[in-house]
């Protein structure tokens, strides 16, 4: 290649996690200094190593557990000392803080930077109040919610229902066969202690929940949860002599060339953020998605993980519900094992940081149960939907 | 009554009224349910059904509407916008029939959906199909503009054409 992609010289160092539960009762940043401390340990770093902090969305209080805490909050409890840190929405998603980590390491700003996304969504959950509802507040709405809510569009459900109804019209794809990321899901699940939900679930249990808005039901929605998720992202000449074997940062996708929208898209049978990302990411590598040993792909509801699939060229267009269909080439030993943790539906809305630090568990061999077989040494996490986002091409060679 | 069931061709919703407050309970938050907030920018499409007029943003030059509105033409960027009116016909690109009651006093189930203008490919709104059976919804159905007044806004929803 003639040119340099800098995020290969960045790995993943170490991963943390805090409990992940429904109302657990405790603080955001007592959940974040947590997982912080523990990916800190897992690295082989103290404290005092971290020179940078990354954050998507930031501290957030319009919306309740869904960003309780920013960058500030964890520098001051961990009295951090550094040189770079960025918290914020407008950036590619829920991975767009490793990608500005990448960023900043590239360009030579921070050599360890902690890149965290916490939530109390469960704990923040009323019966009239859910962070993930909009226009709930009484005010009137601006800015681009005005284009939906005053319809009823309340939820990214609603939203993401849509692409799924078109993508059912046009390609002919199934609730039977949609089913089946939930079902798998469920089946991994059951074999990862921390996952929230971890009784088996069958395609008739799934057809037989209740509708949310069509064709989307209960089983395809994620489950909100109180928990924090942490990765260390490090400069590889720094990562080199560390406790684990670092996870290289093989290629990013971060694009987004389409409308700012939700509705604009040229293509309402997909996600354009997802299409522009994996398009980027692939034109960064020699890889191809056949050298993917394990795939942790985005679910906050069960379609736009279908939409990612094809995205990412594991399938053509159009063909994601015959992929997943029968459940057995997304299973723990099947081809392209997804989601071995359970996903956002089963182990709970981590929101995406759950997908980098289930890629690296399974890089490491530390998947206990859930380990897939064969040593799998190249794995793609994905996150975000609708507008919103990045995939990442992690390997340990 | 919900929007769906109601027939005419301008509804009434009690439940969209920005000061019809709805109390459940001392223990549940009193909701409205939400209205657009006017703007300069933004007043010629949520208030043009006063007239019985859909209204957008249009660039003469390009021969392009625009929506979302904004301050330039993304095509010619010229600044120098019109607004237009469009006929209201539209084709359901796509839709939702939601059963999630979201807040208190949401009636459920109601249909969202996306629709696309006559006057051009990719002129696109967000929107709720009414004055149709819920069942009978199709993707490529024809339908056109009705507006619901809330306040001062007037939300312009879609039915089936008729004839």
């Amino acid at each position: 290649m003639t040119i340099q992609f800098n995020e290969k010289n960045c790995a993943i160092t170490g991963i943390g996690q805090s409990p992940v539960g429904r109302k657990l009762g405790r603080s955001a940043l007592d959940l974040t200094v947590e997982a912080a401390l523990a990916a800190i340990a897992d690295a082989g770093l103290k404290p005092s190593d971290i020179d940078g902090v990354a954050t998507w969305p930031g501290a957030n209080t319009n919306h309740p557990g869904m960003s309780p805490i920013g960058v500030f909050e964890l520098k001051d409890a961990l009295r951090l000392q550094l040189n770079w840190f960025s918290g914020g929405m407008e950036a590619a998603g829920q991975f767009g803080s490793i990608v500005n980590a990448c960023a900043a390491i590239a360009c030579g700003l921070a050599t360890h930077v902690l890149c965290f996304r916490s939530l109390t969504e469960s704990s923040a959950q009323t019966a009239t109040r859910r962070a993930s509802v909009s226009g709930s507040d009484g005010e009137r709405v601006s800015g681009l919610g005005q284009w939906a809510v005053p319809f009823k569009a309340f939820s990214a459900s609603i939203w993401t229902a849509q692409f799924a109804q078109r993508h059912f019209h046009e390609y002919g794809t199934t609730r039977e066969q949609l089913g089946w990321i939930a079902v798998n899901q469920r089946r991994n699940a059951a074999l990862n202690p921390k996952a929230v939900f971890r009784d088996p679930i069958t395609i008739d249990d799934y057809l037989n929940a209740r509708m949310i808005a069509t064709p989307l039901c209960l089983l395809d929605c994620d489950v909100p949860v109180d928990a924090a998720t942490v990765v260390i992202v490090s400069r590889m000449d720094a990562a080199k002599d560390l406790r684990k074997k670092p996870i290289r940062i093989e290629s990013i996708g971060c694009a987004h060339h389409g409308r700012f929208s939700w509705d604009q898209h040229d293509d309402l049978t997909t996600q354009q953020a997802l299409r522009d990302a994996a398009q980027m990411m692939w034109a960064r590598t020699d890889l191809k998605p056949k050298d993917v040993d394990v795939a942790e792909l985005y679910d906050g509801f069960s379609f736009i993980c279908l939409n990612w699939l094809e995205e990412l060229g594991f399938c053509g267009l159009g063909e994601s519900g015959a992929f997943v269909e029968g459940g057995t080439r997304i299973a723990l030993d099947g081809e392209l094992p997804l989601n071995t943790h359970g996903g956002q539906l089963s182990a709970g809305r981590t929101h995406g940081f759950g997908f980098v630090h289930e890629a690296c568990t399974q890089l490491w061999g530390e998947g206990d149960a859930r380990q897939v077989k064969n040593n799998p040494q190249v794995a793609v996490a994905a996150a975000g939907g609708g507008v919103f986002g990045t995939s990442l091409l992690l390997t340990t060679d | 009554m919900g929007a769906a069931k109601d027939a005419g061709s301008i509804i009434h919703d009690p439940l969209l009224k920005a000061d019809n407050i709805l109390i459940r309970g001392a223990d549940v938050q009193a909701l409205p349910l939400p209205l657009p907030e006017i703007t300069e920018d933004n007043r010629h499409f949520w208030t043009g059904g006063a007239e019985g007029k859909l209204q957008f943003q249009y660039c003469p030059q390009c021969d392009y509407y625009l929506h979302p509105p904004g301050p330039v033409c993304p095509k010619c960027y010229q600044r120098s916008l019109v607004v237009k009116a469009v006929s209201g016909k539209a084709t359901l690109l796509t839709f939702s029939l939601n059963y999630q009651p979201w807040m208190p006093g949401l009636e459920v189930p109601y249909a969202v959906g996306i629709v696309e203008m006559a006057e051009q490919k990719g002129l696109r709104l967000t929107t709720n199909i009414v004055n149709c059976e819920l069942d009978k919804i199709q993707i490529g159905m024809p339908v056109q503009v009705v507006f619901q007044q809330a306040d001062d806004v007037y939300l312009p929803l879609f039915e089936p054409v008729r004839g």
